[in-house]
């Protein structure tokens, strides 16, 4: 898609006509072809890839994001060293779980759409305007979730007017509901959610709130075959990232790797993990 | 009906331009320059919401001088170009030569047709490249002609004076203090010698650095960053010291 449709070379009205600050907006009147959303849809059932458990955590002075590595096409395992977790802009993150190649166009365009509305207004949007936009591109992909290839997706950012990390969670009609203190989706959610409920305190350390969203990832692969474990052979281990006042921070190899194989350790010897008291 | 009076080409082209070029020189100018880690933008700009020097992609920064309103549309339509392009290609298929040639031609268009008014505008499409020699300053006056400039450039309406200066005094490899001092001396100095001080209140800086570890390497210079950077004696620790206080926050004393 050239900037010129004609041959002059110029840049077409459109461009330089005033307008919104969204670059959805401005490829949904340009150039709506490109729009995910307007796509047509064929009929009957679509096989393709998916990403599996995303999870999170808040910890006082920000919050954590994580996802395991496994994509699945049925019972096969697709890739093992699947990414499906993003910055958004510097103070947020989004992790995808749902068809995967839709998933990454998506954040591609999310992060597109946060800083086309930086670039041109000069400012951020707020915490919750990013939570809104990604609401928007969810539903708009419906059509597409009702033949099975939905994306759903866990954001999460540090909210500087309200200097505390937040969590929103969404459903496939882009319904958007905050989460307080933990949450998951994907197949693997219900047992990271389980763990993680399990294991959550309010007052965690950021180191904590790490190792917290690694067991329940853990968990997660354990019970669910979509979800990958720490693969130590193939040195594969979960993504995860830090989001506090200073912006995004994704764990290096060598910090992943350090955690996965403290927990995986432990977990030698105390298969089901560490134990919550009765009471 | 009244028969038209003949006016020449050439007597409309200059007329236009002439009209063009007075806009310019009613605003400021600004100059931009290479130093050693990248590209600084350096203008007087009273106001701190309206800005003379942007972003428009990863490595790609925009400057302007001459008429606020025309500017700014050239500057969004700037970026929605750049982001469409990226969007469909890829980040690194969007370069600084691409959007300087859509500029030419939006500009050369506009000043050559009949029916609308040449913009009074003057543009800098810069790119900071992996190293020095990969650095890219395209400037495009009013009429859509582009000019490939390297070291230093002026644009606004003392432009021609400032240029002569900065030919002068900008070399290759300088220090990012060093750019900006001379860049300031640039903008204050005055034909007649009588060289007026331009306080840092009123200076918008902002920087291409290629060292930013993050994509985009367009950066605001502001507050206290930029004191420091305007200090007279800087010493080659307190020199380190700024550029690795580069993304803290205005407290890091």
């Amino acid at each position: 898609m050239e900037a010129n449709p004609r041959s002059t070379g110029r840049l077409p009205a459109a461009f330089l006509t005033p307008g919104s600050s969204s670059f959805m907006d401005f490829l949904g009147s340009h150039a709506p072809d490109l729009l995910p959303g307007n796509r047509k849809l064929p009929d009957g059932i679509v096989e393709a890839p998916h990403g599996t458990t995303i999870v999170a955590a808040t910890f006082p002075g920000g919050v954590v994001l994580a996802g395991d590595r496994r994509a699945t096409m049925g019972n096969m395992i697709a890739q093992r060293d699947i990414e499906k977790v993003f910055p958004a802009d510097e103070y947020s993150a989004v992790g995808i779980a749902g068809t995967a190649g839709l998933a990454v166009e998506m954040v591609k365009l999310f992060q597109l759409e946060l800083e086309h509305f930086e670039k041109v207004e000069g400012t951020t949007l707020s915490l919750e305007g990013k939570a809104n936009r990604l609401s928007t591109m969810i539903r708009s992909n419906l059509g597409m979730a009702m033949q099975g290839l939905a994306v759903v997706p866990l954001f999460a950012g540090w909210d500087e007017g309200k200097e505390k990390g937040r969590i929103f969670s969404y459903d496939v009609t882009g319904g958007r509901s905050e989460e307080h203190g933990f949450a998951a989706t994907g197949s693997g959610s219900i047992f990271a959610r389980g763990s993680m409920k399990k294991l959550y305190r309010s007052d965690l350390t950021e180191e904590q709130a790490t190792t917290l969203v690694v067991q329940a990832l853990y968990d997660a692969a354990d019970d669910d075959s979509a979800t990958g474990g720490p693969d130590l052979y193939r040195r594969i281990f979960p993504i995860i990232t830090v989001i506090t006042d200073e912006g995004f921070r994704r764990l290096s190899e060598e910090e992943s790797s350090a955690l996965a194989r403290s927990v995986t350790e432990r977990r030698m010897e105390e298969p089901d993990g560490p134990r919550a008291a009765l009471l | 009906m009244s028969t038209p009076f003949y006016v020449s080409p050439q007597q409309a082209m200059a007329d236009r331009a002439e009209y063009a070029r007075k806009g310019i020189a009613r605003g400021r100018s600004l100059v931009v320059l290479q130093y050693a880690d990248g590209i600084v933008f350096v203008g007087e700009n009273p106001s701190r919401a309206l800005h003379k020097f942007s972003e428009i992609y990863d490595r790609i920064g925009f400057a302007a001088a001459g008429k606020y309103n025309e500017y700014e549309n050239l500057r969004i339509g700037g970026v929605r170009y750049a982001d469409l392009r990226g969007y469909t290609y890829d980040r690194d298929d969007v370069t600084a030569r691409g959007l300087a040639n859509v500029y030419a031609q939006t500009l050369g268009t506009i000043f050559s047709s009949a029916g609308e008014k040449p913009y009074e505008v003057e543009l800098v499409v810069a790119e900071v490249g992996e190293s020095a020699s990969g650095d890219q300053i395209y400037r495009l006056p009013h009429d859509g002609s582009i000019v490939d400039e390297h070291g230093s450039v002026a644009v606004g309406g003392n432009a021609e004076q400032i240029s002569s200066y900065l030919d002068q005094r900008h070399r290759d490899g300088m220090s990012l203090p060093e750019a900006l001092k001379l860049a300031v001396q640039a903008l204050s100095s005055q034909a007649n010698g009588a060289d007026r001080e331009i306080p840092a209140e009123r200076l918008e800086v902002a920087v291409l650095d290629r060292t930013r570890t993050q994509q985009r390497k367009f950066k605001r210079i502001r507050g206290r960053q930029l004191a420091r950077l305007l200090e007279p004696e800087v010493t080659p620790a307190a020199q380190a010291d700024a550029v690795s206080n580069d993304e803290a926050p205005e407290d890091s004393e």
